[in-house]
């Protein structure tokens, strides 16, 4: 009996969210490989051209041909370069874009426990009882589709996210070069003033939703019948741009603006340690998609809930929605950097103090007025 | 002293920056040395030089008719027009006639050299401020006029376009059916760029209010074309002194107000359209006849000098030939537009914010090919 129960906690609270977090880890990275495949082709498309097309149907196998050409370059350290900051520099800009995911709520708690129900049953060495099978399969922790929920999400989402600038900022210095330093202030001043706005954007959110934990705004939404798009409209736009500038997209790519500063903070990488970085950009830009998808478009959940006609959805499992919309939000990233020019350094500090700022503060003193006087 | 006023990286106040000439954004070979405070341009100063091949003393050791080939190489983004300003002052002074066929074909051509050259500009001005899909459009309208050029010339960019007296060779079959193609099109895919950048917030952003530069400062820094339209000033050689019967045709000069990247950009645009009005006429107007007149196999003009100059897409190219009345040319002096523009880029990054520099430079539209000649 005591053995099972070590089993059973062995399973819920180790096992199986290794499991989870290993096929979060593969599938993320092949979904960042074909990420920058869809980039090209989408942006491509839009420039009236067809992208890659030799390697594979339609350049299907792109990415593999590109990781491996990474893979095989000479490791390059400048001569003048700080050796030890210019090798962890990739590492620490790409581990927390990823550890963004270890919160982020894929679908809904239980999510696996058909699932883990019917495998569980695979493994007679464990000598699982029926009932055992079934509490496992109950508890959340297990069954659902996300590897932890903790109730300070949100706050963790923030803080983590800040630490991979940190590895923009150390590749900018320790390249001990101008055009990579003057990259890492850019990218040091666009990201703190951009964090501001992006954290009081989601304040709005977090008013309306009583809750910090990813998986209970969810469940508020469920409970609402209302994704938070409808209720905090100006702050999702916000939090949009905002993540457009977290992420160093265009039209805020200024830290690695090519055209200016030849690739600003990574001009000094090359090969595998470039790809770090690359890596990490696109795995920011899926983890502010998949954060703005729970904040605002009620993750794992169908379209317009409160319509009951609408029922015949359901059908589709929730984890499909969620990575649907996650598309939908990468689609148009790609769209806006295929579309905009560029700013100009002043003028994104101009707008993110002056304009956004201002109005996120308006937008969370609104919410909470109204929630104060009506709710 | 001098030791103590000398910075490192680390306590610098001033930042000094070469931007070049291996720099993306600065169109060849163009060397800046720039100075900045944080990201604030205290000083610039363009060095050049990088590509300097000697075109005008070469001439002198070449016969008059194998000049021409050297001048495509100058501005070789719009080497139809380089041609075109040599060959009507040679023809000038050996007072050669031209059919009044191949005076049209050259104007066509030549207006068709301005479109592509400015596309080309459009091009790299955008993506240098990062609007990426203008320039892949901008490609795709310059490779017709490009085919276009390959149809007559048999070559895409040297395009040793005209010959002393006229053309080589007649237009070939189609050209006419194809130009017109072309014109017919045109003015759709300019408002397709004028959609993407025209009213769009950041574009004015970057653009409006950047290098400013007043008419009457144009005229003492010797500014001519679209830099200086761009300032107000209503001058163009194509209008004030016509040459190669461009008196006969109908076209405005645009202008700006303000002298800024945006006006400039808006005068470009303009030009394109009005050059389109150009084609539009020889096409409808395009005499029969004989495309070379009598020319001697060897060119040899009397003693004396003589100043051609056109209206290029950059401004005033002129060409100043001396001649001693042999078979080579005693000295020819080219006025390249961007080398006197390119002077002016100090003046107008002083100030400004580094990114403001590439703007500036590609609002200047320099060759570096023509600047160090």
């Amino acid at each position: 009996m005591n053995e099972n129960v070590f089993i059973e906690n062995l399973l819920i609270y180790a096992v199986i969210p290794l499991i989870k977090i290993v096929v979060i880890v593969l599938v993320l990275s092949g979904a960042i490989a074909y990420l920058t495949l869809l980039e090209r082709k989408l942006i491509a498309h839009i420039q009236v051209r067809l992208g890659p097309m030799r390697v594979g149907w339609h350049g299907l196998l792109q990415p593999i041909a590109d990781g491996l050409k990474f893979l095989l370059k000479e490791d390059i350290v400048p001569a003048k370069a700080d050796a030890l900051i210019f090798t962890i520099a990739p590492a620490i800009s790409l581990i927390p874009a990823f550890l963004v995911f270890a919160v982020v709520p894929f679908g809904p708690p239980d999510m696996l426990q058909d699932f883990l129900g019917w495998t569980l049953g695979w493994f007679p060495f464990l000598n699982l009882d029926e009932a055992t099978t079934e509490r496992i399969a109950q508890n959340a922790i297990a069954s659902g589709g996300y590897v932890t929920d903790i109730n300070i999400a949100v706050l963790f989402v923030l803080s983590v996210s800040s630490v991979g600038i940190l590895g923009i900022i150390l590749g900018g210095w320790a390249s001990n070069s101008k055009y990579p330093l003057l990259g890492a202030l850019r990218s040091t001043a666009q990201m703190v003033s951009y964090e501001v706005a992006l954290g009081f954007a989601i304040i709005g959110v977090l008013l309306v939703a009583g809750s910090l934990s990813l998986v209970e705004i969810v469940q508020n939404q469920q409970q609402e019948q209302l994704w938070y798009i409808f209720v905090q409209p100006l702050a999702f736009v916000l939090f949009f741009i905002c993540g457009l500038a977290e992420t160093n997209r265009l039209p805020f790519d200024l830290p690695e603006a090519e055209t200016e500063l030849v690739g600003g903070f990574h001009t000094e990488y090359s090969g595998f340690r470039f790809s770090l970085f690359f890596l990490a950009e696109y795995a920011n830009m899926i983890a502010v998609s998949a954060i703005g998808v729970v904040l605002f478009w009620g993750g794992w959940l169908r379209p317009f809930p409160s319509f009951e006609w609408l029922n015949f959805l359901n059908f589709i499992p929730g984890v499909v929605w969620f990575l649907g919309k996650v598309f939908l939000f990468l689609y148009v990233f790609i769209w806006v950097r295929g579309t905009l020019p560029r700013f100009r350094f002043d003028q994104l500090m101009q707008y993110g103090w002056k304009i956004f700022l201002p109005v996120a503060m308006a937008n969370v003193i609104v919410t909470a007025g109204v929630i104060l006087a009506f709710l | 002293m001098k030791a103590m006023e000398e910075s490192t990286v680390l306590d610098a106040k001033v930042l000094e920056l070469n931007m070049g000439p291996q720099h993306p954004s600065t169109h060849g070979v163009l060397r800046v040395k720039l100075k900045l405070d944080g990201e604030r341009v205290v000083d610039a100063e363009c060095i050049i030089g990088y590509l300097h091949r000697g075109v005008e003393k070469i001439s002198e050791n070449r016969s008059y008719i194998e000049c021409v080939p050297y001048y495509d190489r100058t501005d070789y983004i719009a080497a139809v027009s380089n041609v075109y300003g040599f060959l009507l002052g040679v023809e000038a002074m050996m007072q050669i006639e031209v059919p009044k066929r191949a005076q049209y074909i050259r104007i066509m051509m030549t207006e068709f050299s301005r479109i592509a050259s400015h596309l080309l500009w459009l091009a790299t001005h955008a993506i240098d401020i990062g609007a990426m899909t203008v320039f892949l459009y901008c490609f795709r309208e310059r490779e017709e006029i490009l085919k276009l050029f390959e149809a007559l010339f048999g070559a895409r960019l040297t395009t040793h376009a005209f010959r002393v007296g006229g053309l080589w060779k007649d237009l070939p079959p189609g050209f006419v059916e194809a130009a017109r193609k072309f014109i017919d099109e045109f003015p759709e895919r300019v408002d397709e760029y004028e959609q993407l950048l025209t009213k769009n917030r950041i574009w004015m952003a970057r653009t409006q209010g950047i290098g400013v530069i007043s008419g009457k400062e144009a005229i003492e820094w010797g500014l001519t074309g679209p830099v200086l339209r761009g300032s107000g000033v209503r001058h163009d050689v194509r209008k004030d002194r016509p040459y190669g019967g461009y008196e006969e045709f109908d076209f405005d000069v645009p202008v700006g107000e303000n002298g800024d990247t945006y006006d400039r950009y808006l005068v470009r645009l303009e030009e394109m359209h009005q050059s389109r009005r150009i084609i539009q006429q020889v096409l409808d107007r395009l005499p029969d006849g004989p495309v070379r007149g009598k020319a001697p196999k060897i060119v040899k003009p009397p003693v004396g000098e003589y100043y051609s100059g056109i209206d290029g897409p950059r401004g005033e190219l002129g060409y100043y030939i001396v001649s001693d009345g042999s078979a080579h040319p005693f000295r020819v002096r080219i006025r390249p537009p961007t080398f006197i523009s390119l002077q002016v880029l100090r003046r107008l990054v002083k100030g400004h914010l580094m990114a403001d520099v590439i703007a500036i430079i590609g609002t200047l539209d320099i060759v570096l090919g023509e600047v160090d000649r």
